[in-house]
């Protein structure tokens, strides 16, 4: 039983643990969801969580920021670094990058609704999918013939 | 002695030495260049100049290093494990010499389709977003670090959605089409980006071969095997893995033929690269669930997906769409290859990987010559139209006997391979001679399909009050280079067998293949 309900574990763990209660909150919505922007929404969600993880990751225990001493006695002073210790930067400036790719797709997904939008009249997952099932059976009428067609 | 051997080497450094850069350079600077002259009339021609480039660069490439050897290339003279390295071996001098040779080949009949398809005041950007596509399709080949895998994975993907979502010109339904593969392809790329984050908290660092180097023994921490879960799925998204595939149809079918051309042929090969890449040189085949997961998830999916999506394809009333399922099949068979573990299987799954690209290009050609003489690509506006197209419709059948397997196209030799694959494996374990069946099976499934496709273009009568002529110039000349490509390929077989057994050498290598070049002495 202490195996399975470990605390000191899991209060030792609790990132990872808001983590995949941020991811699978992000993963639900975008499947759960019918309307088009609320999708958005929770990849949104689902993303940030990854950017949780990976600054998480970079954390060391006991460190401060990276930030190289401006401080002239700090930066002469071996002696004085001694001991302090950095989060690591490198996982914090990946995540940068992701957020401008997360932004990019965030845009870009709304410009799609947008346009969507426009031409259905409509930004229900539901509902679109009832016009393209009316779209396709009109097709299939009209050009179905090879296969037999529908009537 | 590093530091002086770093010195001589820069200022030694001649453009030759350069390439792997400027693969990547040149498309990716050409694409700013279209948007800043704006020009309708500059667009084209600036965008088949880099594709030329780069395909010629792709081809020194692949000259250099189809030996065995490899070219690592530091960014910003940054040794390799602290520095971005691209690092070039036959595996992906060969993916990207077919990603660049099918970006440069399809232009000249993107040209023509694209004033058909797409609305006049996208065309310059229309152009630069394929630039920025191509980028990232030769960038995610390749690099040597695992971050830059999903940046370029993520340039290809979002010019990808902007691609299709301009077939919406002729069909509302691209935009769904697009907004669907974009949900799916961030999902996907996010899962990638999980798995690296697990692979930098075992190993803290991002370098591929740096990477192999460091969980070589770590086959049992969990971290890294969750990982490797991650990577696959994230990766199968991309790749249309067969229960990952749901985004693929409906993007093809309702995306500008172009853009199936240069999607069926490219997008989904480079991501088949990058499962290789992790699935051999990173974590390597020694790993238990590396093997188990090649055996026991990708063999039967693989087989399913053979199966299941050449069956749907045979009941489409679209060429498109029809060729849309094949794509899901013959990834199949590539993944079949893979999961086979052996010399044999690799160097079918890679050669697989060439035939199919240049073989679902060239059919996807054809449908795009249909789409711009007839308005459309179903079965009905296209019939008997093999008696008033009979040069486009000519080269359609080639590709189509290429994908069946007819002995004399190229892909009869990648399936031959495939089945001799495994008839070897069916020596140790009887199972797979149902294998080697399924295969043939399987392919009996695709002559159904293609036949249909014949049938409808000459067996019927045609529409007497059909316009519809011979497609141009400008499109013929592309889809009878590939369709010689595909015959030429089908009888030459040694330039392309020597090269893809090359790299199924390497790959199988694992982390050996990978070792950080200072180790090997090779150019720092």
């Amino acid at each position: 039983m202490s195996q399975f309900l470990n605390f000191q574990f899991l209060a030792g763990h609790a990132h990872y643990l808001l983590f995949i209660l941020l991811m699978m909150t992000g993963l639900f919505i975008v499947v759960d969801k019918t309307n088009l922007v609320k999708k958005i929404v929770g990849l949104n969600i689902f993303q940030v969580s990854v950017f949780m993880f990976y600054v998480s990751i970079g954390k060391v225990n006991g460190g401060t920021a990276p930030i190289f001493p401006m401080d002239a006695k700090y930066h002469v002073d071996k002696e004085a670094m001694i001991g302090v210790a950095y989060s690591n930067p490198l996982p914090h400036v990946l995540i940068l990058t992701a957020i401008v790719v997360g932004i990019a797709t965030t845009s870009l997904g709304l410009a799609l609704i947008v346009r969507i939008r426009e031409s259905f009249d409509t930004i229900d997952e539901e509902d679109i999918l009832s016009i393209e099932l009316q779209m396709t059976y009109d097709d299939n009428r009209k050009y179905g013939d090879a296969m037999g067609g529908l009537s | 002695m590093a530091v002086t051997a770093h010195v001589a080497e820069t200022t030694a450094r001649t453009l030759a030495d350069h390439l792997p850069i400027l693969l990547v350079l040149v498309p990716f600077c050409t694409a700013p260049l279209i948007v800043l002259f704006g020009s309708r009339r500059l667009a084209w021609p600036l965008a088949f100049i880099a594709s030329l480039a780069a395909f010629v660069i792709a081809f020194l490439l692949l000259l250099t290093v189809r030996e065995g050897n490899f070219v690592s290339y530091t960014l910003g003279g940054w040794a390799p494990p602290l520095g971005i390295e691209y690092r070039v071996d036959a595996a992906n001098a060969f993916v990207l010499l077919l990603i660049s040779g099918i970006g440069a080949i399809t232009l000249p009949f993107a040209y023509v389709s694209v004033k058909d398809e797409v609305r006049k005041r996208d065309h310059t950007l229309f152009y630069a977003a394929w630039m920025l596509c191509l980028t990232g399709l030769l960038g995610m080949v390749v690099t040597g670090d695992a971050f830059n895998v999903f940046v370029f994975l993520e340039i290809s993907s979002l010019s990808t959605y902007v691609l299709v979502a301009q077939g919406a010109a002729r069909d509302r339904r691209a935009l769904t089409a697009a907004y669907d593969y974009l949900i799916m392809g961030t999902i996907g790329a996010t899962f990638f980006v999980i798995g690296l984050g697990m692979l930098y908290m075992a190993t803290g660092t991002l370098n591929l071969a740096d990477l192999a180097d460091r969980i070589a023994d770590q086959g049992a921490n969990r971290t890294v095997r969750s990982g490797f879960a991650f990577i696959i799925v994230g990766m199968g998204l991309k790749v249309a893995m067969f229960p990952l595939h749901l985004w693929l149809p409906k993007a093809y079918t309702f995306a500008p033929s172009a853009v199936s051309v240069l999607l069926s042929a490219t997008a989904t090969k480079a991501a088949i690269y990058v499962v290789l890449r992790f699935t051999f040189s990173v974590y390597n085949p020694n790993f238990s669930f590396t093997t188990n997961t090649l055996e026991i998830i990708f063999a039967p999916l693989a087989i399913i997906a053979m199966f299941s999506a050449s069956f749907v394809a045979v009941f489409q009333t679209n060429f498109k769409r029809m060729l849309a399922y094949s794509s899901i099949a013959q990834v199949g068979y590539i993944l079949l290859g893979i999961a086979f573990l052996s010399e044999t299987g690799l160097t079918a799954a890679i050669l697989h990987i060439f035939n199919h690209g240049i073989t679902k290009a060239l059919l996807f050609m054809g449908a795009g010559a249909l789409v711009l003489r007839t308005g459309g690509s179903f079965y009905t506006q296209a019939a008997g139209l093999g008696r008033k197209m009979p040069i486009t419709c000519g080269a359609f059948v080639i590709g189509g006997l290429s994908l069946i397997g007819v002995p004399g196209t190229a892909g009869f030799l990648s399936k031959f391979l495939l089945v001799q694959a495994a008839l070897e494996k069916a020596a140790d374990n009887a199972m797979y001679l149902a294998v080697a069946v399924a295969i043939v099976l399987s392919s009996l499934l695709s002559v159904v399909y293609v036949w249909r496709a014949i049938e409808v273009l000459f067996l019927q009568e045609p529409d007497p009050n059909s316009t519809a002529t011979e497609a141009p110039l400008m499109m013929l000349i592309p889809m009878w280079i590939l369709a010689a490509a595909v015959i030429w390929f089908g009888f030459s077989t040694d330039f392309l067998y020597d090269t893809a057994n090359q790299a199924a050498l390497g790959l199988l290598d694992g982390s050996k293949g990978m070792l950080p070049a200072a180790i090997l002495g090779g150019a720092q």
